[in-house]
């Protein structure tokens, strides 16, 4: 009884140390400021996380978006509203699905990299041998990061919406029939900017935040053997994507009126 | 990867983020202006118009020939002042043709068919459709039932 009530406190202690050396991080690379030096660092990064993201961004997107007309059609056309696809579909992918699978893709795709990478600069050494010649590690390789996966996960999962909607119109209008006038205007008539995409953007910009602060984390606390890093790696990916699930519900509870 | 060409791809980049989001904001979430080149523009005054926007499809016998364009309200008789674009190869429409607001299906959108009337003359660009008949409101309906029946 309390050896488990030992365990328990044993947790919750390594949980709030854990909370807290990644709030640490956090502060030091992103609110106190970056240099402008480190601006070549962040367009590497940026290409490293987002570019290189862009073909799986672009291909998944483009399913989704012939999948959803598919299905919404094959729902729709039962009442003869299949009009209303445009907007179903639209609504759909910028408010949740552009930013959330976005979010999964680009955790799995980039989060694990970063992961992977800053690992095995720590068991390596090279993080330490930075602070040994002056270099903050967190200025070098952790800020760049954060700052790259807050900037592209918005233009990814915009990317990633626009491509949907794109695929979604190629299959409803091209080779479904639906009449192409009332798939659009259905969609413009239904979307507003500031209350469905902004809201769909801000919801990537908080996914981006948190994916790349989890992976960065992951990295540099990982245990500096390939099997500390390999596990690492997949608490990464683990972690972020259930977090964007789980924000996910939590940003749509706060900001969509219920 | 040299540093130059990086800042290129990493600027290609941003700049697809950029047109993504006017994309979004435009064709998503705005409107676009169609070009009008091939096609003119007939008006038409309704009662009511029912669940009726803009961009809705115009049809003759169930062929989509145009779309309507705008809706207002005729200040004077406070009718529904609709104008719709239709294609300039459908260019003989006589001028005593009937528009209708119709439903696609039980809980489609609403849009305009055009019955063709019987006249020589033709539509012209600007002309107006005097023969039309409103859009079929479901609780107006029910209510005529009700009293006709109690």
């Amino acid at each position: 009884m309390i050896s488990n009530l030992r365990r328990l406190g044993q947790f919750g202690l390594e949980l709030i140390e854990v909370l807290g050396r990644a709030g640490t991080i956090w502060w030091m690379a992103i609110v106190r400021r970056p240099k402008a030096s480190n601006i070549p660092l962040v367009i590497k990064q940026i290409y490293q996380l987002g570019v290189l993201s862009v073909l799986i961004i672009v291909l998944s997107g483009f399913s989704i978006g012939a999948v959803l007309a598919l299905q919404g059609y094959n729902q729709l056309v039962k009442y003869g509203s299949e009009s209303a696809l445009g907007l179903g579909v639209a609504l759909v992918l910028v408010m949740e699905i552009g930013p959330v699978v976005s979010g999964l893709l680009f955790a799995g795709r980039a989060g694990s990299a970063v992961t992977a990478e800053i690992g095995l600069m720590k068991a390596t050494e090279q993080l330490s041998s930075m602070e040994m010649i002056g270099v903050d590690p967190l200025h070098r390789i952790v800020a760049p990061r954060l700052w790259a996966g807050f900037i592209t996960m918005p233009i990814l999962a915009l990317m990633f919406s626009v491509v949907g909607i794109w695929g979604s119109s190629l299959i409803g209008v091209d080779w479904l029939g639906v009449y192409e006038g009332a798939f659009w205007s259905a969609m413009q008539a239904g979307v507003e900017f500031d209350s469905h995409v902004l809201k769909g953007i801000i919801k990537s910009i908080a996914f981006g935040l948190v994916v790349t602060w989890i992976a960065v984390f992951q990295g540099y606390d990982a245990e500096p053997t390939s099997q500390g890093i390999a596990a690492a790696t997949t608490r990464t990916v683990v972690y972020s994507s259930v977090s964007v699930l789980v924000l996910d519900f939590f940003l749509t509870l706060l900001m969509f009126d219920f | 990867m040299q540093m130059r060409t990086l800042e290129i791809v990493v600027g290609a980049f941003l700049l697809a983020g950029i047109i993504s989001l006017a994309i979004v904001a435009v064709k998503v979430s705005g409107f676009t202006q169609g070009d009008a080149a091939d096609k003119y523009s007939v008006q038409a005054k309704f009662e009511n118009i029912g669940g009726l926007v803009v961009r809705s499809k115009v049809s003759i016998a169930g062929v989509i020939v145009g779309q309507v364009s705008a809706i207002e309200l005729d200040q004077k008789t406070f009718m529904a002042l609709v104008t719709m674009d239709i294609d300039a190869n459908v260019d003989q429409i006589s001028i005593d043709t009937t528009a209708a607001i119709l439903t696609d299906g039980l809980l489609g959108g609403k849009f305009i068919g055009l019955s063709i009337g019987a006249e020589e003359e033709y539509l012209q660009d600007g002309d107006e459709l005097v023969d039309t008949q409103s859009a079929v409101i479901l609780e107006e309906l029910i209510g005529k039932f009700l009293l006709n029946k109690f």
